[in-house]
């Protein structure tokens, strides 16, 4: 099987932002960068299924400036065979951008499954995989939890809201990632080595004009100070109260 | 041009509430765009179209109905080519879905189709000359945007819960469609709705979220959960990640960065130390009561009010309560 994998470099979300002096960015000082989870969970079920079906070769590709070199680096590190870099001064927000410079490489490759993350945290907005599945014209799973691939053909499963759908599609197929697929390896010290020498492509990436664009970042208002009503079980009384008469939720 | 689309989210031949919101958000965007008309798209299995006339309650001047005996199970291809048509053949200003399984499957599609951006989660827009503004979280919501979209349709995704449902009624003309593409020749078929535990409440539509975490030590103990969720009624249940990863609860009931986002009326964390993960699924609900043996967890922090004590103390004197309120009113 042929297998693409794209990632993002995104920001460790563990911290307290600061808004750039642009007010349109969030300030890069001190920040962690690493792979984004749910791109993570994808490289590992494309490793996944690479073990399975010998000949396999998986690719991956992220759109961004150098440093996005080290995300490629860091699945290649995990097992992925090859990488491809598609160069651009920044990533934009605008995910229809994103999604038509990606399926410009991606429909030169023949792959048989092309994965993506469910979503990004640092745009928060998951949109890059089905979209490019629609420029591409392939079928498309979105949020899956569950995957089997047999005989060209896969099945899997995706959460709803107090539900679950079992889904079935043929190859080739784009499908985005959701938590609980499975845990992703960790590189091993002699992924590491070996990732030094598998070949990482640099093409130029073809963006397109935003179509949206950020005008304003803000911190979010914070919470009021709230209170501690009480200890133990002797608070109740106050608690019902305060949520009768002042929160009036009750 | 200043008519607006909006997708109404169903399940089987139910309605979701997120459907309503679509609605409502749609009438208020035509509203505040000088009265255009609210066209809202219903697709389902038969007997979706008996839901008609509620559109119309909540605003919709027109309600194309696409009703189909394969549509029993939702189908993307199939929901997609239909929405992409209409939208193409309709001329809208905007069009309006939910940030839903289904939505977010769904809009990103449609618009890649009209070679349009769009915008996901969207907390509140307005009209600024010729672009629709709006406010999105980022960075799992510890960064507010303001996004100015220039294209034409503006597609967006609304976060459940930030409308009410409103009733407006319009004129709820109805049009019955066919679907696009026969679902039959869809090559994506979802063959099985799962229901998880009948007529529950959703999380992201309850008013009151009760979510539990590892203080609760043991699966069983979520009965204690369930049971204040009962007293009041009209409450759904909720777990944290740390819940969900040793299978306690299901992965659907996790709240947070990698899991649902809520912002209800209420939420009550139990046994939840409030890790920055959690926060960023339901931060923005109206009122947070924590309880927690911790005084210095950082639930507190984000806490309304808080109880420090022991769950397996405070929960059942609290449902007892809860109920005894309930009786009252
Ligand atoms: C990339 C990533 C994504 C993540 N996504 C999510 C997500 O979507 N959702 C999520 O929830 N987490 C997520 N997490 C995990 C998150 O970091 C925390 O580990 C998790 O939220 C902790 O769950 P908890 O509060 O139940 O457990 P703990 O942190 O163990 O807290 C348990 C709390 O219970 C209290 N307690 C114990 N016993 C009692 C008692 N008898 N009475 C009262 N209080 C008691 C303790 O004081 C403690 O504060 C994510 C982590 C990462 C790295
Ligand atoms: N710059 C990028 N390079 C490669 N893949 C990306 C990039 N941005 C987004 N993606 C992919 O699209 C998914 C969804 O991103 P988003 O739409 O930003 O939430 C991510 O999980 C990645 O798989």
């Amino acid at each position: 099987m042929k297998i693409a994998v794209c990632v993002k470099r995104v920001p460790d979300m563990d911290v307290r932002f600061r808004i750039g002096a642009d007010n349109i960015s969030v300030d890069q000082g001190g920040l962690k960068f690493d792979i984004n989870d749910f791109d993570a969970w994808a490289v590992e079920a494309a490793l996944q299924l690479k073990d399975k079906n010998a000949g396999s070769e998986v690719t991956v590709i992220s759109l961004g400036p150098d440093v996005v070199q080290e995300t490629i680096r860091k699945a290649l590190s995990m097992g992925a065979d090859r990488g491809i870099q598609i160069k651009a001064d920044k990533v934009p927000f605008d995910g229809l951008a994103i999604a038509k410079a990606l399926s410009a490489e991606l429909k030169t490759g023949g792959y048989d499954l092309i994965l993506f993350g469910k979503m990004s945290p640092d745009s928060s907005n998951g949109v890059v995989g089905p979209m490019a599945a629609e420029l591409l014209g392939l079928p498309c799973v979105t949020a899956i939890s569950s995957l089997e691939i047999a005989n060209g053909k896969g099945t899997a499963k995706r959460e709803l809201e107090g539900a679950q759908e079992i889904v079935e599609f043929p190859l080739p197929a784009v499908l985005t990632v959701d938590e609980g697929l499975n845990a992703a390896r960790l590189p091993s010290l002699k992924g590491i080595m070996a990732a030094k020498k598998k070949p990482l492509q640099i093409k130029p990436a073809l963006l397109a004009e935003p179509q949206i664009t950020v005008r304003k970042l803000e911190l979010p208002a914070e919470r009021k100070a709230g209170r501690i009503v009480g200890e133990g079980a002797a608070a109740v009384p106050e608690l019902v109260r305060l949520l009768q008469t002042e929160a009036k939720v009750l | 041009m200043s008519n607006v689309f909006a997708f109404v989210e169903t399940r089987g031949t139910d309605v979701r509430k997120v459907g309503l919101e679509a609605v409502t958000a749609a009438r208020m965007l035509a509203d505040k765009l000088g009265g255009g008309e609210v066209h809202a798209l219903l697709l389902g299995p038969p007997g979706i179209a008996a839901k008609a006339s509620q559109i119309g309650q909540y605003g919709a001047d027109v309600i194309i109905v696409v009703e189909h005996a394969g549509l029993a199970n939702y189908s993307p291809e199939v929901a997609t080519a239909t929405v992409a048509d209409r939208m193409k053949s309709g001329g809208y200003r905007a069009a309006i879905f939910s940030t839903s399984a289904q939505g977010r499957d769904l809009a990103p599609r449609v618009a890649a189709r009209l070679g349009v951006s769009i915008v996901t989660d969207v907390l509140s827009f307005e009209i600024e000359g010729d672009s629709l503004v709006v406010r999105h979280p980022m960075n799992i919501g510890k960064v507010i945007a303001t996004i100015a979209i220039a294209a034409k349709p503006a597609v967006i995704a609304m976060r459940p819960n930030v409308i009410a449902p409103a009733q407006n009624a319009k004129a709820g003309r109805v049009e019955n469609a066919q679907p696009a593409i026969d679902p039959a020749s869809a090559r994506v078929k979802v063959i099985e709705t799962r229901q998880g535990g009948g007529g529950k409440l959703d999380l992201a539509e309850a008013p009151v979220v009760i979510a539990g975490g590892r203080g609760l030590k043991a699966a069983e103990n979520f009965k204690m959960v369930e049971d204040l969720a009962a007293a009041f009624g009209n409450a759904a249940v909720g777990a944290t990640r740390a819940v969900t990863d040793d299978g306690w609860r299901p992965h659907s009931d996790q709240i947070g960065q990698t899991g649902r986002l809520v912002s209800p009326q209420l939420y009550i964390a139990v046994g939840i130390s409030g890790a920055v993960q959690h926060l960023a699924g339901m931060r923005t609900s109206n009122t947070i009561v924590a309880v927690n043996r911790d005084k210095d967890a950082p639930i507190f922090k984000v806490a309304d009010y808080g109880i420090v004590g022991d769950v397996f103390e405070v929960i059942p004197a609290l449902t007892e309560a809860v109920r005894e309120a309930k009786k009252h009113h």
